[in-house]
């Protein structure tokens, strides 16, 4: 009865492209921006600020950066922890050798430079497809990861191999605590958000799907494949390099090598595969369901079994209901989250009276 | 000079062996992909699964060749149920779907048999030495350890039962048929939910194979699953589709990935060490360029 879209007549051409056509979810997005924006920073506690939501927003946007790659241009890639490294690591460099740009600024190159190294490592794209690109996007992963471990000059010759993120400075505000972090990193991903929604409405976007779905009848009705399939590399490579960046400097204030390794790709896989292939809406619903449900579990299990769990029994549960959830995803709905949310749009419109 | 041309040859054979214990993974992938189209991820944690299931089955008492009877019908099993469960409701979804069930798989085979099996490190012994065979030391003046000789061996017995499996039993001939096509396979009468129980089962059988030899050489534990991100570039360099590919892909990269990190490291005084992570992607990216379906790989063929 709410959720009904008639009456609303569109006029223009313009009216009928917006990227919400129908009031009611306009109406909606500014609800759920009012309230991320200024009543969670109001009720969340400090632990929820700083450790789930934060990681939370961050992980999404990686997640967006490779449904861009994955999802709308049909690269599968394993690589995605590598190129977070390479924005973590340029941020934090980019401070340290030159110290007048401004925090934003940094951020923004480090998803420029990996953008550059997810350019180089998508190369092979052209003439590499399928499963055989997959793994050769493992080579980027175990590369980087190894470039960052061994060379020292990337961690400024650190001897534990650790950097640590300096105090951020913006516009003369010291970003410190758990409220100003969560908060610069929502006003970041929510214009990343927005500008990867619009471009995979656009002709970019358009020419991502053309390639996803056969890249030779592509080719054929004029779209350039090296142009299409590299953009889709570097735009997806700036997503990770930018949500890199932040998870250093929002999230953990110190990071090393590994805590961008191999099971930090898939963990991103996972969230794009539960929460849909192919929809920025989906980044996020996964991204909080690979959070949470962990933590949904820790609490399940501690309610249930008064610590008579023991820590590895604890995990290796967590490993098994994981596996089986994805399974059983895959087999029930296997376009996500996303998909369900859509379905339940489609049954609100009718709701009273589907008939 | 000898002392140098022995020590090359040394490294060689070290890596060549090492590459086999390699190939029996990317074996377990070839036939699974071979067969159903399907990039196999847990190929990795079905060694650990296997590994763990006998060193478990030994320790409650049961001698050796039981144990590994026991094992082979508790993989049988699990093939079964991998085809009932995950890949009968699967059927006609794109590959891809197909390749994340299997990293699903993946996670639930490691909680799984981590869960009935315990997390500690096991050692198991199979009763070879892993120590320099002293005939061959004789005779030609180099090491070569007689472990890497006798999985050498039963990688040969391996495939070559396989090859047999495949080429003279009636079974063998299904399989190759629905490897070829599924729905000309269908419309011939070949069962083939019965065809990728077998096949995952024969996977079975070269992960518990790979996972004995692994096994007792890093001792049984959480490490043994990521065995297969070690066959991964064999398997490419060697093609999807191509047993032969396996074999010959894992000497590739087991030999220069040796060589590499021996005579690089020490061509670079140190500085480059520790390569052996990324090296055989690398070397496998490189030869995709020139071939993208591998060495032994079918033609890729595009149509629109």
């Amino acid at each position: 009865m709410l959720y009904r879209e008639s009456g609303q007549f569109k006029t223009s051409y313009r009216a009928d492209q917006a990227i919400f056509p129908i009031r009611q979810d306009r109406i909606a997005l500014m609800v759920l921006l009012a309230v991320v924006f200024i009543l969670v920073p109001f009720v969340a506690d400090e632990y929820w600020l700083g450790s789930i939501l934060t990681p939370l927003l961050v992980l999404s946007l990686a997640a967006i950066g490779l449904n861009i790659l994955t999802g709308y241009a049909g690269q599968l890639s394993l690589g995605t922890a590598g190129f977070m490294a390479v924005g973590a690591f340029a941020a934090y460099n980019l401070n340290l050798r030159v110290p007048e740009l401004p925090l934003i600024v940094d951020f923004l190159l480090a998803g420029v430079f990996a953008a550059l190294v997810g350019m180089v490592f998508g190369l092979p794209s052209l003439r590499i497809k399928g499963f055989y690109l997959a793994v050769a996007t493992l080579a980027a992963q175990f590369f980087i990861e190894w470039v960052f471990t061994h060379v020292g000059w990337f961690t400024n010759y650190s001897s534990s191999g650790v950097i640590s993120a300096p105090p951020m400075v913006i516009m003369g505000v010291t970003v410190d605590s758990a409220v100003e972090k969560y908060l610069l990193t929502l006003v970041m991903v929510a214009v990343l958000a927005l500008a990867a929604k619009n471009m995979v409405r656009s002709r970019i976007g358009r020419s991502w799907m053309a390639v996803r779905d056969k890249d030779v009848s592509a080719e054929v009705i004029g779209i350039p494949l090296l142009a299409t399939k590299l953009s889709a590399f570097g735009i997806s490579s700036f997503y990770c390099g930018v949500a890199g960046a932040l998870w250093t400097y929002c999230y953990l204030g110190t990071v090393e090598p590994a805590a961008f390794d191999l099971s930090r790709s898939f963990q991103v896989l996972f969230m794009i595969i539960i929460g849909g292939v192919g929809s920025i809406l989906g980044s996020f619903l996964g991204a909080g369901f690979i959070v949470l449900l962990p933590i949904l579990l820790n609490n399940i299990a501690a309610m249930i079994g008064h610590g008579t769990l023991q820590a590895d029994t604890m995990a290796n549960l967590e490993h098994i209901i994981f596996g089986g959830l994805i399974i059983f995803f895959l087999i029930v709905e296997p376009h996500g989250l996303a998909r369900l949310w859509q379905i339940a749009k489609e049954k609100l419109r009718l709701w009273p009276f589907p008939y | 000079m000898t002392s140098d041309l022995n020590f090359f040859f040394e490294v060689l054979f070290g890596g060549l062996l090492s590459g086999i214990m390699y190939s029996l993974v990317a074996l377990g992938f070839v036939l699974i992909y071979k067969a159903s189209g399907v990039f196999n991820f847990a190929q990795g944690s079905m060694v650990l699964f296997a590994a763990l299931t006998f060193v478990g089955i030994l320790e409650m008492g049961v001698p050796f060749w039981p144990a590994l009877l026991l094992c082979l019908l508790v993989m049988m099993l699990l093939a079964v149920g991998i085809e009932r469960i995950v890949l009968r409701p699967l059927v006609n979804q794109p590959p891809i779907a197909l390749f994340m069930a299997t990293i699903g798989l993946s996670y639930l085979l490691e909680g799984l048999g981590q869960g009935i099996w315990g997390t500690q490190v096991r050692a198991l012994d199979l009763g070879i030495e892993d120590l320099p065979n002293e005939m061959i030391q004789e005779a030609l003046g180099i090491q070569v350890s007689t472990f890497d000789l006798f999985s050498a061996g039963c990688a040969a017995v391996l495939v070559g039962g396989l090859a047999l499996f495949f080429n003279k039993t009636r079974v063998g001939l299904a399989l190759r048929a629905v490897a070829d096509d599924h729905q000309a396979a269908l419309a011939v009468g070949i069962p083939l939910q019965h065809v990728w129980a077998i096949v995952w089962a024969a996977a079975g059988l070269v992960a518990l194979v790979a996972g004995l030899l692994w096994g007792s050489r890093l001792g049984v534990q959480f490490s043994l699953s990521l065995v297969a991100l070690k066959a991964l570039p064999v398997l490419i360099l060697g093609g999807f589709t191509s047993v032969a590919g396996a074999i010959v892909g894992g000497l590739i990269i087991g030999a220069s990935e040796k060589l590499a990190e021996v005579y690089i490291s020490t061509f670079t005084g140190g500085a480059v060490a520790a390569i052996e992570n990324w090296f055989p992607y690398m070397l496998a990216l490189l030869f995709l360029l020139v071939r993208p379906q591998g060495l032994f790989g079918e033609k890729i063929i595009e149509r629109v």
